[in-house]
């Protein structure tokens, strides 16, 4: 495009009211906007298309990040304590934005992260959101009603395991620290981390079964 | 319409540069498969061919290297979106100033939009 995209948009904006979007996308919504409303695109199979790849953006360091949770409890903590100095200290080539908060799953504690979308969603550590966790009708039902929404998932939690929803700001963004499946003891973080999903980080599902993955 | 293999081959085969893992596209953040995607449609609708495309890039890039573009790779999708508003003003679809206008739109529409609710346009974001 000829005209220059230099606008100083969001970084002064109030981030207590209102939501930013960057100038990239920013620009693939215009674009989208238009394409829709002339009838070259349709926006489900746009999703449908993105949807063949979402496991395939970002580099996926969240697996890691578990896994190294899993195998060190020195590190556990510290993520615990504050999730992005921990992961910072663990000299990945990826940057991780500020305010990431690592929530712990226990056999009494389930926890499920929402946000619409802005710019809060942790895809340097998650990769590609699904199509569906920037529905409307999920974020609300999340809120609402949680272990429908986990069943809808194939996910059926014990009565007493509590259901936790954090809901994602522009300041703070949350990952899902899952509990370690059984029968994994003496695993390498290389191999706790192929049991790792982007689901059981979101919350809406759970890491794989030691016998999921190959020996 | 939706993801043909074949299509993404054809572009894997033609179009230059674009970052894979094994055999599929990576993405480092999700406008660029946004991106992909549509102008993925947009050549399967027939708006242009793969070869037009991979000119009309290659042309953005060597430009954009020109004027100092780092070239590691990291500004790709940069330049894809960049193609992709370029072809739909060429192609009449919708021109610079009309992109121009739903960008603001937009800009405007997360502005005025709480944080944690769905940013939707309407037509008062087009002041």
């Amino acid at each position: 495009m000829s005209s220059n995209h230099d606008h100083d948009h969001g970084h002064n904006h109030d981030h207590e009211h209102g939501s930013e979007l960057s100038e990239m996308q920013l620009r693939v919504r215009a674009l989208e906007t238009i394409l829709t409303e002339k009838g070259y695109v349709d926006p489900a199979a746009l999703d449908s298309i993105i949807e063949t790849y979402e496991t395939k953006v970002g580099p996926h360091i969240g697996a890691q990040v578990v896994a190294r949770a899993w195998a060190d409890s020195g590190f556990r903590e510290a993520l615990l304590a504050d999730a992005s100095k921990a992961i910072a200290q663990l000299g990945l080539q990826q940057k991780v934005g500020d305010h990431l908060v690592a929530v712990e799953n226990t056999p009494t504690t389930h926890n499920m992260i929402v946000c619409t979308l802005c710019s809060c969603y942790p895809w340097d550590l998650l990769g590609l959101p699904p199509a569906w966790y920037k529905s409307a009708p999920y974020r609300a039902r999340t809120v609402k009603e949680p272990r429908k929404v986990l069943a809808d998932f194939g996910v059926t939690l014990p009565d007493e395991t509590k259901v936790r929803v954090w809901d994602s700001t522009a300041e703070t963004r949350f990952i899902v620290l899952p509990m370690r499946p059984a029968a994994t003891e003496g695993w390498s973080e290389e191999k706790l981390a192929e049991l790792v999903t982007r689901d059981s980080m979101i919350g809406t599902g759970l890491p794989k079964a030691a016998n999921e993955v190959q020996a | 319409m939706t993801s043909d293999p074949a299509s993404v081959r054809t572009a894997l085969e033609t179009v230059p540069g674009i970052p894979c893992e094994g055999e599929a596209p990576v993405f480092a953040e999700p406008w660029q498969a946004q991106a992909f995607a549509m102008a993925l449609t947009l050549q399967q609708r027939g708006v242009f061919s793969w070869n037009e495309w991979a000119d009309e890039l290659g042309a953005q890039i060597k430009a954009a290297i020109a004027g100092g573009d780092p070239d590691d790779g990291t500004t790709y999708y940069r330049h894809w979106l960049a193609t992709l508003e370029r072809l739909v003003a060429r192609k009449g679809i919708a021109s610079a100033e009309t992109l121009d206008r739903y960008y603001n739109a937009w800009d405007h529409a997360a502005d005025r939009t709480p944080h944690g609710q769905t940013i939707e346009l309407r037509a008062d974001d087009f002041r």
